[in-house]
C-alpha cells in the first residue's frame, strides 16, 4: 500500500462541525409543532400507591394528555427482559408507568404531554400521589437477610439468582495450597453521566404509516427491533436515528427507559412529534447506574507466590430491577483472575435488589470490579508472603508463548468460552515499573518522610474481553459521480470517533482519502443489520467488518481500473482517491471508474459521457450489464468474532497523601496500554485518558449517596463530585501492539480500559503512602477524604 | 392502540405571559415575545435557533451553556431571557469565520483532539475565547490552565487535550495578530 491511512494519528473528520456549534444533537433537531413531555416521579423509594389524581395536571392549560398505567394500553406490562439467563430465577423488569407500587425515587408515575416543557413541569407538580411507604433496607449485605423487608413481595432475599461459575478443580487447589489470603472489598455506585442527558422525539406519520424516533442510544437496531414488537409495527415502517450523541459510557445502551415507549406512544396518539429532553436531575434518578458489589475473595498460592486456585462470593447490587440481566456482574465473575494463570477457580454470586434505579452496564461493565478485587488481594498476597508486589505478578503472569489461554468451562458475557488470545504482560508490567523508577522512588519517598511528606507508589494490572458479538457488518459503495466513498455499519458513535476510523479502514483499502469517506451509521433507514455499540466491541467487529468489504471493494475497483487502463490488474497503484498505473502518471479517479462500472443512459458531467450508451468505451455486443455483474463499485460483509478478543495494560501513579487536610495530588500517573494494532494512535490516546478520567471519578470522588429512607442525597453536579480538569492527573499514556490472531485487522477493543485500574491504583498509592500511619488495607472506592480520614483515626486509635 | 385521536389539535400556547426582549445576539439585533420565566439558553436554543449552545445540567455547574454576555462568559442557563434584555450576546456559531473557517481556539481543539463527543466543546471554546482575548500573554504553565478550565466539565477526555488545545489557542492566537 502506498499511502497509509491505517495507524496513522488522522484528524477527525467530525469534529469542524461539532466545533462550530452545528452538531445535530436530539434536542438540536427542530421539529415543527413539536410537543413536549415530562415525568411525575416517585419522591420515595418502597412504597404503594394509593391513588394518583391527574384531574388538575389535564386541567391546565397548555396541557394535550396525561398519561398513567390506566390509559398506555398494551404498553402497561413489564418491560422487555433484554438478557434472559437460566439461573436468573426470579427477574423483574418495570412497567413504563408504575402500576400500584413504586420500587424507587425516580421511578415514572405518570407523563404529561404539553406545549412546551414549562408548562409539562408545571403540570406534573399538579398531580397528586397518595403513597402508603414501605419499610426499606438499603445495605446490600441486609439486604439478603432472611428477616429484610422485599423489595418485590415474591423474590425471597432480594435475590434476583444464585450463579456459580468455575473453571478447573477449586477445592483440591485449596487444599494443596501452602498460603491462603482473604480479603472482602467493596465498591459503590456510581452513574455515567454523560454530559448529553438522555433525550428521544419522536414522529409518527399517519399517512405513511411511518414511526421516526431520534434517541439517543447506542443501539438503535435493537430500538427499532423492540418498538416494532411492542407496537406491532412492521420493522421497516420504523426507523431509529442516533444523531450526535453527548457520550453515552454505557447508560444509553440500556433499553427501554420509560420514555422510550411512551414518547412514540404519544405521538401516534397526538399526530405531532413529541420530545422528551431529560434533565440532569432525571439523569440521576432515573437513569441506569452501576458499581456497587462486596467480593469476599480467597486466594490460595504456594509459598513461593504461584497462586493455584481463587473462589470469590460477591453480592450485586443491581437496583430494583434488573432489566438487563446479569451482564454486569457476569463481567465481573469471568474477569476475576485477571492477566494471572489461576488455573482453578470458583465465583458464586447474587444479584441483589435494592429501592434504587436499575443497573446497567457502565464504562467497565463488571470490569472495574474484578481488577479491584484480584488486584487488591495480589497486593496483600505480596504483603503476607514478604514478596515486591511487582514479583508476586511476574510469578503468576500468563507468560507471553503461553497464548491462546483458554479457562476451560468459563463461558463469557457473549455466551462463548473465555480464551485469551494475545499478550504481552510481564513485558508490560517491567516497562512500566522501569518508566515510573521504583528504585528512584523509594529514594525519593524515604527523603519526603523525613520531611514529612507522603508520597505512595501504586499501580495496577488489568484484561478486558473486548469485541464482543454476535456480529457487526460493514457496507461500502463508491458514488458514481463524486467519487466519495460512502460506508455504513448498524451500530453507534457518541464521540469515539467511528467516522474516523471507519473511514481510515476504508480508505486503506481504496485508496480514496480519508476526508473524503463518508461514514453514517446510527440510523437503521441507512443499514439495518448489527447489535449496538458496548463492550469495547465497534473497531473489532463494525472495523473488521468495513475491512472485509473494502477488501472486496477494492478487488472490484482494481479490476476495473486494469480494463480502463488496459494494464494488468498487479499493476494498479490506489492512493490519492485514484488508481494509478504503477510507475506512470497514468490515473483513473475513483469517480471515473465508480461511473465506468455503471452503465448510464444520461451523462450528466465529462466522466459520465463515457459510460452512456453510444460512447465508444461501453460498446458491448451483449447486455451493457453482463449476467451476474452488479453495477458500481459496492460491497457488504459481516463480521462475527470467534470469541471476545482480550486487550490489556497496567497503570501507575505517584501520589501524595496530606494526612492534616485528608487530600492527595497525584504526582504522576503512567499507563502503558495494549489494544492490538492502533487504528489511530490519537483516536486511541483520546479514548485511554478519557477513561482514565472516569476512573478517577470512581476512584476518589464520585459516588451516589443514598439515605436510608432511599431518598438520592446528591442528585445533581453541585453535590456529585465529578472531577473537573483540576482533579484528573495529566496521564503519560504509553502502548504497546500485541495483535490479536482472531480478526483480519488484529485490533482490540479500547473504549473501556483506561477506567479499569484506576481506584486499584490509587488505593495502592494511598495504602503505600500511608503505610508510616500503620492504616488498615484499603478495601473500598472511592476512597475520599472522609474515607482516608477514618482510616488515620483507626490506626492511631489502634 | 388508538392512533391520532387528536389529529387536526391547532398549534398549542403556553398560558404564559409575554414579554418583550430585545438583544444583540451574533451582531444582529433580536426582538421577541417571551414568557418571562424563559431561560436564556432556551432563548438562544429554541427562539433564535441557535443549537450550537449546549444545556447540561441547568444548575450552573457543567459550563456547557457558556456564552459571552457583555464582553464576560457566563452561564446562559442561570439566567432568564428577559434579564438579558439589551445585552450583546456572542455564541459559538459566531466563533467561526463566515465561509467556516475554523477560529484558533477551534482550529486548536481539531489538531489536539480535544473533544470527543463535541457536547461541552462550545462552552470550553466560549470561556477560552473569552480567557484568551482578555489575557493574550496567559500563563501557560499546566496548573494554570487547569484553573481556567475549571468552571467546564468534560466526561469523555480527560482534560489532558483540552490543555493542550489551550496552549496550541494561545500560540496560535499570538500568530494570527
Amino acid at each position: 500500500m502506498s499511502t497509509r491511512q491505517f495507524g496513522e494519528a488522522i484528524e477527525r473528520n467530525a469534529d469542524p462541525a461539532l466545533l462550530r456549534g452545528e452538531g445535530s444533537f436530539i434536542d438540536d433537531i427542530d421539529l415543527p409543532g413539536a410537543f413536549h413531555a415530562a415525568f411525575a416521579r416517585s419522591s420515595v423509594a418502597r412504597a404503594k400507591i394509593r391513588s394518583v389524581d391527574v384531574s388538575a395536571a389535564e386541567a391546565l392549560d397548555g396541557v394535550l394528555k396525561v398519561y398513567t398505567c390506566d390509559n398506555i394500553g398494551a404498553l402497561d406490562a413489564p418491560l422487555p427482559l433484554l438478557i434472559p439467563a437460566p439461573d436468573l430465577t426470579h427477574p423483574r423488569t418495570q412497567r413504563p408507568l408504575a402500576r400500584d407500587d413504586v420500587f424507587y425515587v425516580g421511578q415514572c408515575i405518570a407523563m404529561v404531554v404539553a406545549v412546551d416543557r414549562y408548562v409539562a413541569e408545571d403540570a406534573v407538580r399538579l398531580i397528586d400521589i397518595d403513597y402508603v411507604p414501605l419499610p426499606v433496607e438499603m445495605d446490600l449485605e441486609k439486604a439478603v437477610e432472611d428477616d429484610a423487608p422485599r423489595i418485590h413481595a415474591d423474590v425471597p432475599n432480594n435475590v434476583a439468582g444464585r450463579f456459580c461459575v468455575e473453571t478447573g478443580d477449586t477445592d483440591a487447589a485449596f487444599a494443596e495450597a501452602e498460603h491462603i489470603t482473604r480479603i472482602k472489598i467493596r465498591l459503590e455506585r456510581s452513574t455515567a453521566a454523560p454530559l448529553e442527558c438522555r433525550a428521544i422525539a419522536a414522529r409518527w406519520e399517519a399517512v405513511t404509516g411511518e414511526l421516526t424516533v431520534w434517541d439517543g442510544t447506542q443501539a438503535t437496531l435493537s430500538v427499532r427491533g423492540g418498538l416494532a414488537s411492542l407496537f406491532r409495527i412492521d420493522e421497516d415502517k420504523v426507523r431509529v436515528i442516533a444523531p450526535n450523541v453527548g457520550g453515552g459510557f454505557g447508560q444509553k445502551i440500556m433499553m427501554f427507559h420509560p420514555d422510550e415507549v411512551l414518547v412514540p406512544l404519544a405521538s401516534m396518539e397526538l399526530g405531532r412529534p413529541v420530545k422528551y429532553i431529560e434533565d440532569r436531575v432525571e439523569n440521576f434518578i432515573g437513569a441506569s447506574q452501576e458499581r456497587t458489589q462486596i467480593h469476599t475473595l480467597e486466594i490460595a498460592a504456594m509459598k513461593d507466590g504461584r497462586v493455584i486456585g481463587l473462589k470469590d462470593d460477591f453480592l450485586h447490587d443491581t437496583g430494583a430491577f434488573i432489566p438487563y440481566g446479569i451482564a454486569v456482574a457476569h463481567v465481573s465473575s469471568t474477569s476475576i483472575a485477571g492477566p494471572y494463570r489461576i488455573p482453578n477457580f470458583r465465583v458464586t454470586f447474587r444479584p441483589v435488589y435494592l429501592p434504587m434505579v436499575q443497573v446497567t452496564p457502565y464504562r467497565g461493565c463488571g470490569r472495574p470490579h474484578a481488577c479491584y478485587a484480584i488486584e487488591r488481594a495480589m497486593d496483600q498476597l505480596a504483603s503476607e508472603l514478604d514478596l515486591d508486589r511487582f514479583e508476586v505478578r511476574r510469578r503468576n503472569f500468563i507468560g507471553k508463548d503461553e497464548f491462546p489461554y483458554p479457562r476451560e468451562g468459563l463461558i463469557f458475557a457473549d455466551g462463548l468460552q473465555v480464551i485469551y488470545d494475545s499478550g504481552a504482560y510481564e513485558e508490560t508490567l517491567n516497562r512500566l515499573s522501569e518508566a515510573i523508577d521504583v528504585e528512584g522512588f523509594r529514594a525519593e519517598q524515604a527523603a519526603a518522610r523525613d520531611q514529612g511528606r507522603y508520597l505512595g507508589l501504586g499501580f495496577g494490572f488489568y484484561v478486558e474481553g473486548t469485541g464482543l458479538g454476535p456480529y457487526e457488518g460493514g457496507y461500502i459503495k463508491i458514488h458514481p459521480i463524486t467519487g466519495k466513498v460512502y460506508v455504513n455499519t448498524g451500530l453507534t458513535d457518541q464521540g469515539q470517533g467511528h467516522e474516523t476510523v471507519f473511514a481510515q479502514i476504508a480508505a486503506e483499502q481504496t485508496g480514496a482519502r480519508v476526508e473524503d469517506v463518508i461514514v453514517v451509521e446510527g440510523d437503521t433507514g441507512a443499514f439495518e443489520w448489527g447489535v449496538a455499540t458496548f463492550a469495547s466491541r465497534a473497531a473489532v467487529c463494525s472495523g473488521n467488518a468495513i475491512h472485509k468489504a473494502a477488501v472486496k471493494a477494492r478487488a472490484q475497483i482494481v479490476e476495473a481500473a486494469a480494463n480502463m487502463m488496459e494494464c494488468s490488474k498487479e499493476d494498479i497503484d490506489l492512493r490519492d482517491g485514484a488508481a494509478w498505473v504503477k510507475g506512470t502518471d497514468r490515473r483513473a479517479a475513483l469517480a471515473e471508474i465508480a461511473t465506468a462500472t455503471n452503465p448510464l443512459r444520461y451523462a450528466f458531467n465529462e466522466p459520465s459521457k463515457s459510460a452512456t450508451q453510444f460512447a465508444p468505451a461501453s460498446r458491448h455486443d451483449g447486455p451493457q450489464l453482463a449476467e451476474g455483474r452488479t453495477p458500481g463499485v459496492e460491497a457488504t460483509d459481516y463480521y462475527s468474532p470467534p470469541h471476545a478478543t482480550w486487550a490489556f495494560g497496567a497503570h501507575a501513579a505517584v501520589i501524595e497523601v496530606d494526612p492534616e487536610l485528608c487530600t492527595i495530588v497525584v504526582k504522576r500517573y503512567l499507563c502503558i496500554h495494549d489494544c492490538g494494532r492502533m487504528i489511530n494512535p490519537t483516536i486511541v490516546d483520546g479514548q485511554v485518558m478519557g477513561g482514565i478520567a472516569q476512573g478517577v471519578g470512581g476512584a476518589f470522588y464520585e459516588r451516589c449517596e443514598f439515605d436510608e429512607e432511599g431518598i438520592p442525597l446528591n442528585a445533581n453536579f453541585m453535590d456529585f463530585l465529578m472531577p473537573y480538569a483540576t482533579e484528573v492527573p495529566d496521564a503519560e499514556i504509553m502502548h504497546s501492539e500485541t495483535p490479536s490472531p482472531l480478526n483480519p485487522l488484529g485490533v482490540k477493543g479500547v473504549g473501556e480500559a483506561g477506567t479499569i485500574p484506576v481506584a486499584q491504583v490509587y488505593a495502592s498509592a494511598v495504602e503505600d503512602a500511608l503505610q508510616p500511619f500503620g492504616i488498615a488495607p484499603i478495601r473500598e472506592a472511592p476512597l475520599t477524604p472522609d474515607a482516608i480520614h477514618r482510616m488515620l483515626k483507626q490506626a492511631s486509635a489502634a | 392502540m388508538a392512533r391520532s385521536a387528536m389529529r387536526g389539535t391547532a398549534l398549542g400556547q403556553s398560558p404564559d405571559p409575554r414579554v418583550a426582549v430585545s438583544m444583540t445576539v451574533n451582531g444582529e439585533r433580536v426582538e421577541r415575545e417571551v414568557s418571562p420565566r424563559m431561560l436564556l439558553s432556551d432563548f438562544i436554543r429554541h427562539e433564535l435557533g441557535l443549537t450550537g449552545t449546549h444545556v447540561g445540567c441547568e444548575h450552573g455547574v457543567c459550563g456547557c451553556c457558556t456564552v459571552i454576555i457583555d464582553g464576560k462568559a457566563g452561564r446562559s442557563c442561570l439566567a432568564f431571557a428577559v434579564q438579558a434584555d439589551g445585552a450583546d450576546i456572542r455564541t459559538i456559531e459566531s466563533v467561526a469565520g463566515r465561509d467556516g473557517t475554523l477560529h484558533p481556539v477551534q482550529q486548536a481543539f481539531r489538531e489536539c483532539h480535544g473533544l470527543q463527543c463535541g457536547y461541552c466543546t462550545p462552552g470550553f471554546v466560549m470561556s477560552i475565547l473569552d480567557y484568551l482575548e482578555d489575557n493574550p500573554d496567559p500563563d501557560l504553565s499546566e496548573e494554570a490552565i487547569r484553573e481556567v478550565l475549571s468552571g467546564n466539565l468534560c466526561r469523555c477526555t480527560g482534560y489532558k487535550n483540552i490543555v493542550a488545545a489551550f496552549r496550541r489557542s494561545a500560540e496560535l492566537m499570538r500568530g494570527s495578530q
